[in-house]
């Protein structure tokens, strides 16, 4: 008993003892069931079982070879990264105001918060019902507004969308639906970056403003050499969460198209699933699934990189 | 502020803040409309009609609650809520219960490694659900677990528990050392310490982890989705666009009403939380 007591008191004894249950739990939920997915890939397993027949890499070399898969990886990436930059720039935009004092920023703030604190298929119906080809407040409101030929003149001159006709099918001509699936991305993910891009300024010691403003730096010289290199760490964080969380997203895709219409917007998250799931040819969605590995290692890679870099400074 | 810059700040501010609230505030619109009203495209969809299409003052007379009714008498909407409720209580006790001690440790008892893990455990939480979900269901089909609220109880804390270490690692590391080490001088075990000391100190930064804990597990949607297909035993984020979208059939009111019934309390939540858990995200990696 007393050298039981005696260990909870040094502190590497009880480090592990605390620590253990958590890497424990984890190792057995996400480690075990990702190292079956690599083993899966590998198989040619069927719906229904845990296992099947070596097959090397023919998986991945079906899925590579199939138009399907290569337009929801080049989907993924499309999304993530059209997105993304959108994020960014509104973030950077936004941020900038958000952090004055105003009237009225309180319900501001609590309307900027809304897409990220609703859940994100409940907000992607909500889209569901703006996209609507018949009913849809955003065709309404764009023929009232005699809007709406104008826009389909520009998508077929910018050669987004040629032969698109009143009212606009949102969701139901391939680039439209590419635009509107981005454009839903974007906005579930604005508030999160906004809110980081915030807490970002706040961690700009006042001193460096002040030092900033005796040496003469100001406007756009003041944000290109003290605001963006001060705030780039934890603005990044913000980016790179922003890329996981739209790249691997399976809800906003299913919910607002189901991939289709053929198959056009597909995603890698939702045809792993149509693959794995729906057709049951479990070893190939799951080796569809683990195209997005390389991308998270990139992201996150880049994430310690970047964490570190900031405790240095 | 000068008059000019206040100008230029709701000049950018509120397209922003109209932009990312329309579709919720369309959506309250949307789940008082009478059937009429909403089929027929000459009305505008922004107000509440009468059969002619024009709009008067009396609106309330011209709305119906009707669909709100048919949400919770006609459908397992109110199932599903308990459903939410009873998984993310559920797993919000298992994850404070594996995270609040791994968090502690990371942030004082580690030392130099502590930085190092914490940032390992907070990779695992990117470990995205769609590259697990299919070996998960396999797995959940031979435990005999599917169709059943526990599959999502055992699973979702695989995300939320990275989640909430990083989080309490974060909360714990803003707690001054020397409230510690005083308990410590003063006779107190680590343990007691830990309970009497840092535990009630750092209760805000507890209940922000609760209310994004149990936010993530009403957000999830993919293991919903695959492990589960009765319908009673679904929670709102697979329930409602698996029963209230029926084929070609969309029941617009009332699933604007199921969409806007959970994210308001859960908007609320998050404001009144949203300063805590910036602080603890980002005081993890950069103080």
């Amino acid at each position: 008993m007393g050298s039981w007591r005696h260990a909870l008191e040094s502190r590497r004894v009880l480090a592990v003892l605390l620590i253990a249950p958590a890497v424990v739990f984890m190792a057995l939920v996400v480690g075990v069931p990702f190292v079956w997915a690599i083993y899966l890939s590998f198989t040619d397993a069927i719906g229904g079982s845990l296992s099947g027949r070596w097959v090397g890499f023919d998986n991945f070399v079906n899925a590579w070879h199939d138009d399907n898969f290569r337009r929801a990886l080049r989907n993924t990436l499309v999304f993530t990264l059209a997105s993304q930059a959108i994020v960014v720039v509104g973030a950077a935009v936004l941020s900038n105001f958000l952090v004055r004092d105003f009237r009225g920023k309180w319900i501001v703030r609590f309307l900027v918060v809304l897409p990220w604190a609703a859940p994100v298929v409940l907000s992607t119906i909500a889209w569901l019902w703006l996209l609507d080809s018949l009913y849809s407040v955003t065709n309404w409101t764009l023929a009232r507004l005699h809007l709406d030929n104008a826009i389909v003149w520009l998508l077929g001159a910018v050669h987004v969308e040629e032969g698109a006709q009143v009212p606009l099918q949102w969701l139901g001509r391939p680039n439209l639906a590419l635009l509107a699936i981005t454009i839903v991305h974007a906005w579930r993910i604005l508030p999160f970056a906004v809110v980081i891009f915030i807490a970002g300024r706040a961690s700009i010691p006042t001193e460096v403003e002040d030092a900033s403003k005796i040496d003469g730096a100001t406007g756009l010289k003041k944000l290109w050499y003290v605001d963006v290199p001060l705030q780039l760490p934890i603005a990044l964080v913000a980016v790179l969460f922003g890329i996981v969380f739209t790249a691997a997203d399976f809800g906003v895709v299913y919910i607002l198209t189901h991939g289709g219409p053929f198959n056009s917007t597909q995603v890698l998250p939702t045809w792993a699933y149509a693959i794995g799931i729906d057709s049951g040819s479990l070893g190939e969605g799951a080796a569809i699934s683990l195209f997005l590995f390389p991308l998270l290692i990139v992201v996150s890679v880049a994430m310690l990189f970047f964490a570190r870099r900031a405790q240095v400074s | 502020m000068t008059r000019r810059e206040r100008l230029t700040t709701y000049a950018v501010v509120v397209p922003f803040a109209i932009f990312l609230a329309f579709p919720f505030y369309f959506a309250l619109v949307t789940m008082f409309k009478t059937n009429l009203d909403l089929a027929n495209v000459e009305h505008s969809p922004y107000l509440y009609n009468d059969v002619e299409g024009h709009f008067h003052w009396d609106f309330w007379n011209y709305a119906t609650t009707e669909h709100i009714r048919f949400l919770f008498e006609d459908t397992n909407y109110p199932r599903w809520l308990v459903n939410t409720l009873i998984v993310g209580g559920a797993v919000v006790g298992i994850t404070l219960l594996l995270a609040m001690p791994a968090g502690y440790a990371l942030a004082r008892l580690a030392g130099g490694w502590g930085q190092g893990a914490g940032i390992a455990i907070f990779l695992v939480y990117l470990v995205p659900p769609t590259l697990l979900f299919l070996p998960l269901s396999r797995l959940i089909t031979q435990l005999d677990l599917k169709d059943s609220l526990w599959a999502l109880i055992l699973v979702y804390p695989s995300f939320t528990v990275p989640f909430a270490t990083w989080l309490l690692m974060g909360f714990f590391k803003t707690i001054p050392q020397e409230l510690e080490d005083a308990a410590l001088i003063d006779g107190a075990s680590r343990l007691k310490a830990l309970f009497l000391i840092i535990l009630p100190i750092s209760l805000p930064g507890i209940l922000t982890v609760v209310i994004f804990t149990f936010s993530l597990c009403v957000n999830e949607f993919i293991y919903a989705f695959t492990f589960i297909s009765t319908s009673e035993q679904r929670t709102v984020s697979a329930g409602i666009p698996n029963d209230l979208i029926r084929g070609d059939v969309f029941f617009w009111q009332s699933l604007m009403a199921a969409v806007l019934i959970p994210t308001i309390p859960l908007a609320l939540l998050y404001n009144a939380f949203l300063d805590r858990f910036i602080k603890g995200f980002t005081g993890g990696a950069f103080r």
